[in-house]
């Protein structure tokens, strides 16, 4: 096979050079599959809690269409297996597409494979290298996954079944990025075309699931997921249907490849306009270009998971209502009103903390843009550095506000719908989702510090986002101390609805992150760029 | 009449290199000042700090008479710059960063920029991905073309550029030169920088080691010799500024530093010369001069 000559150099390059994205991915899929089953194990620790909640579960179509409908219906396996194959499934999708694009087209499009492709390798050996890099991820999170759930405690049978359901979804979407990578040109459009076949996957499952569409399910690797029914009685076979729609796609890549010119695609790069409009005139203007996409999607993102929180709010109450751990823990996170509302304040806490993540990547793109190299022209032309800065800053300060008024505002009106309480529901959703804005910009004011002060540290603004992340989830679990609690700006945020509306916190908030943002321009100011 | 450009004792450290170790440079305005050393030599640094992009730790730097890190905007709307290494949006169109870089500038005429577009061989619709190295470099030459600036800083601008359309850089320096524009051009390309300065500053590890009209470099350097005599010559290996003479006969082959040619020739002649061949020093020969002890793979001509 000499078209496959120097595959394996090309994957231990491969492996190297994403072995931080690998490590990564993979400790946090396991840790969600790990933390779920321990909270499940903590929360539902009688016959009768757990029957409730696959009950509640089972008839609220909103859940049902969110995680799938639950099977297995006896065990701490069985719902953890539940909520690992349809969620779990959809983020195992996008590691494997992000992985395979990354060593196909990615590597293609910045003309690395060119300088090794002159070297001693096959025509086909960069795509099954970077086939390959997806099958190792999967391969290993599969049993690392298996291993974390026997070790808590969880029959080993059903763990396995667990951690190879996500193989289906794995492989078949490694070799649908196989694909896409040979279509589309630019691994921009690659990673679309590959991205989006994952988000139909999903919707078509959750339509099946919550319309009661038995073939539906069947039609997806996600759907094929949640058919191992693990810990109950598996089914091994419908775990081959993994591997074997993933060589049926496989060959299709390859038959691409056979067909193409290095550096082209199916689909040629499509061209644009010859001059600018008169908006993209200064840095506002290329702050709007550079920014609007991931706007719009973090837009359509909120949208939905906000109408997902809203819907599976009413009867939630009738879901912990035995489990009395869970009540507490509700109460520490979201506030001691009644359960409906303390789950919808703990709902717009994690809400808060995406909308944080969002403004974070906003600020943490202007140190992408500085270290490719992209400032330095602006900054040639009468541009001032702070000037520039703000350009993107505003996207950090008005971006949350406004992902946090689309969730609010179809959380509102999903729950509003259904309790017949539109008049009601839609404000004080939608004002329980903006109280967390104030707290999300101190997370970008602190990234907007690293980058102006200590650039090279930018990136560790996301240790900080998690570090928040990890207080709010955890804290209330682990029962930590209030000092704690308070170094997180989510902490100071009143528990809405329901809780106290105050507005002194988030004044200070407000106040915290004007001060934290101006020395980070300052430092941007005084420093060398580049 | 203020200098572009004027830079004395100019120091820029990284950490524990030395990037800039006492850098002069003088660009008198209207010239086409050539701006040559080897990578890592230090070229973009000096551009940089000239850009107020970096700060410099010692030394002054004075551009357009002003203070290039604090009088960022009003100085940056007299100059135009090309990257060595010109980077692109993905998402954006050359044409529509033309017209950015050029709005930013205070707007460009638009004959202009079409003019150039069809010199340089460009299309402007393709997205910022899709350009090759030298499309990319021929959206910035083509922003910085069209923008009316007295100064343009130029690095390394030609790398990317196959030769028509060196040539037809070259041509459009010449016509910015015929404006009255001010040009720094950092280069390696030797030809180009022969074919187009008026003056030229030889910079090495930080340090200007050669100021000045490629004229009075020349001086400085050696002419190589070739003669056919009539009888064997004497003494003329012990002349001092000969170098490599190799003396076969009656045949004569040598390099002698340009300004002791005088001494040598009076030699030869006396003993009576049949045939010359006397090759004057190229750009190159002078500049491998000073990076004999350095790696000259960098260097094309």
């Amino acid at each position: 096979m000499r078209s496959l000559a120097g595959t394996g150099r090309l994957l231990a390059l491969g492996l190297r050079r994403s072995r931080i994205m690998l490590v990564v991915w993979v400790y946090a899929l396991v840790a969600y599959a790990a933390s779920t089953a321990y909270g499940f194990k903590t929360l539902y620790d009688t016959p009768a809690s757990l029957r409730d909640f696959v009950a509640g579960i089972n008839g609220n179509g909103a859940a049902v269409a969110m995680y799938g409908r639950i099977h297995v219906a006896g065990s701490i396996g069985g719902i953890t297996a539940w909520r690992m194959a349809a969620t779990g499934g959809l983020l195992v999708g996008v590691m494997s597409v992000l992985l395979v694009i990354r060593h196909t087209r990615g590597d293609e499009e910045a003309g690395r494979l060119e300088l090794v492709g002159a070297g001693v390798v096959g025509r086909r050996a960069p795509l099954t290298a970077g086939l390959l890099v997806g099958v190792v991820a999967n391969v290993a999170l599969a049993v690392v996954t298996a291993l974390a759930l026997i070790i808590i405690g969880l029959p080993a049978a059903g763990a396995f079944a667990t951690g190879l359901a996500w193989t289906i979804p794995g492989l078949c979407f490694t070799a649908v990025a196989g694909v896409a990578a040979q279509v589309a040109e630019t691994a921009q459009a690659a990673r679309t075309i590959a991205l989006a076949a994952v988000g139909v996957a999903y919707l078509l499952r959750a339509v099946g699931d919550a319309g009661r569409v038995a073939w539906l399910p069947w039609v997806t690797p996600i759907g094929w997921a949640e058919q191992v029914r693990a810990f109950g009685a598996e089914r091994w076979w419908v775990v081959a249907l993994g591997p074997v729609a993933a060589l049926v796609l496989g060959v299709a890549a390859y038959a691409l490849v056979e067909r193409r010119d290095l550096g082209a695609g199916l689909l040629a790069a499509r061209t644009g306009p010859a001059g600018a409009t008169p908006y993209l005139g200064g840095p506002l203007g290329l702050a709007w270009r550079l920014q609007r996409g991931a706007l719009l999607a973090w837009l359509a993102g909120f949208a939905v998971y906000g109408a997902a929180v809203g819907g599976i709010l009413k009867g939630i109450g009738d879901l912990v209502k035995d489990s009395s751990s869970m009540r507490d823990i509700l109460a520490r996170m979201g506030g001691r009103q009644d359960l409906e509302d303390s789950y919808a304040a703990a709902m717009m806490g994690i809400i808060g903390m995406i909308a944080a993540a969002y403004a974070v990547q906003v600020v943490l793109r202007m140190r992408a843009e500085e270290t490719a190299q992209r400032l330095e022209p602006l900054l040639a032309a009468p541009v001032r550095r702070v000037r520039w800065s703000i350009g993107h800053l505003l996207f950090a300060v008005a971006g949350p506000v406004l992902l946090l008024a689309v969730a609010g505002l179809t959380a509102g009106l999903a729950d509003g719908l259904r309790v017949h309480d539109l008049g009601g529901q839609v404000p004080r959703l939608l004002g329980a989702a903006l109280v967390q804005a104030p707290a999300a910009w101190v997370a970008a004011a602190i990234a907007m510090l690293l980058f102006g002060a200590a650039p090279r540290l930018a990136p560790a603004a996301w240790g900080v986002l998690g570090v928040f992340l990890l207080l709010g989830q955890l804290g209330p679990v682990l029962r930590l101390s209030q000092v704690v609690m308070d170094l997180s700006p989510f902490t100071h945020v009143p528990k809405l609805p329901g809780g106290e509306a105050s507005a002194t916190p988030l004044l200070a908030l407000a106040a915290v992150t004007a001060a934290i943002t101006a020395a980070g321009l300052t430092g941007l100011r005084r420093r060398d760029i580049g | 009449m203020t200098d572009a450009i004027s830079v004395s004792g100019l120091v820029k450290t990284f950490g524990r290199t030395r990037a800039l170790d006492g850098l002069d440079l003088t660009v008198r305005p209207g010239e086409v000042h050539g701006f040559l050393g080897p990578n890592g030599s230090g070229k973009s640094t000096t551009i940089r700090i000239l850009l107020g992009l970096l700060r410099a730790d010692a030394g002054t730097a004075r551009l357009l008479g002003g203070d290039p890190w604090r009088d960022v905007t009003t100085l940056h709307r007299r100059l135009a710059y090309v990257p060595g290494d010109v980077v692109l949006w993905p998402n954006l169109t050359g044409g529509e960063v033309i017209d950015l870089l050029g709005r930013l500038r205070g707007g460009h005429d638009p004959d202009r920029k079409a003019e150039l577009l069809e010199r340089f061989e460009l299309d402007p619709k393709k997205k910022g991905r899709a350009y090759s190295k030298g499309n990319r470099q021929k959206v910035a030459l083509v922003a910085a073309f069209a923008s009316d600036v007295e100064l343009l800083i130029l690095d390394e601008p030609t790398s990317g550029l196959d030769p028509l359309m060196e040539e037809v850089f070259q041509r459009c320096v010449e016509e910015e030169r015929e404006r009255g524009r001010t040009v720094l051009l950092s280069s390696h390309i030797l030809s180009e920088v022969e074919a187009l300065c008026d003056r030229v500053s030889i910079i090495r590890r930080g340090r200007t080691v050669e100021s000045g009209t490629l004229a009075e470099l020349r001086h400085l350097t050696r002419t190589s010799i070739t003669a056919e005599l009539a009888s064997p010559p004497d003494g003329l290996t012990t002349l001092p500024g000969v170098h490599d003479p190799d003396v076969q006969g009656t045949r004569v082959r040598l390099e002698v530093d340009t300004d002791r040619l005088d001494e040598v020739l009076r030699h030869l002649t006396r003993a009576g010369v049949r045939s010359l061949t006397s090759t004057p020093p190229t750009l190159e020969q002078l500049f491998l001069r000073h990076y004999e002890d350095e790696a000259p793979a960098g260097m094309t001509r």
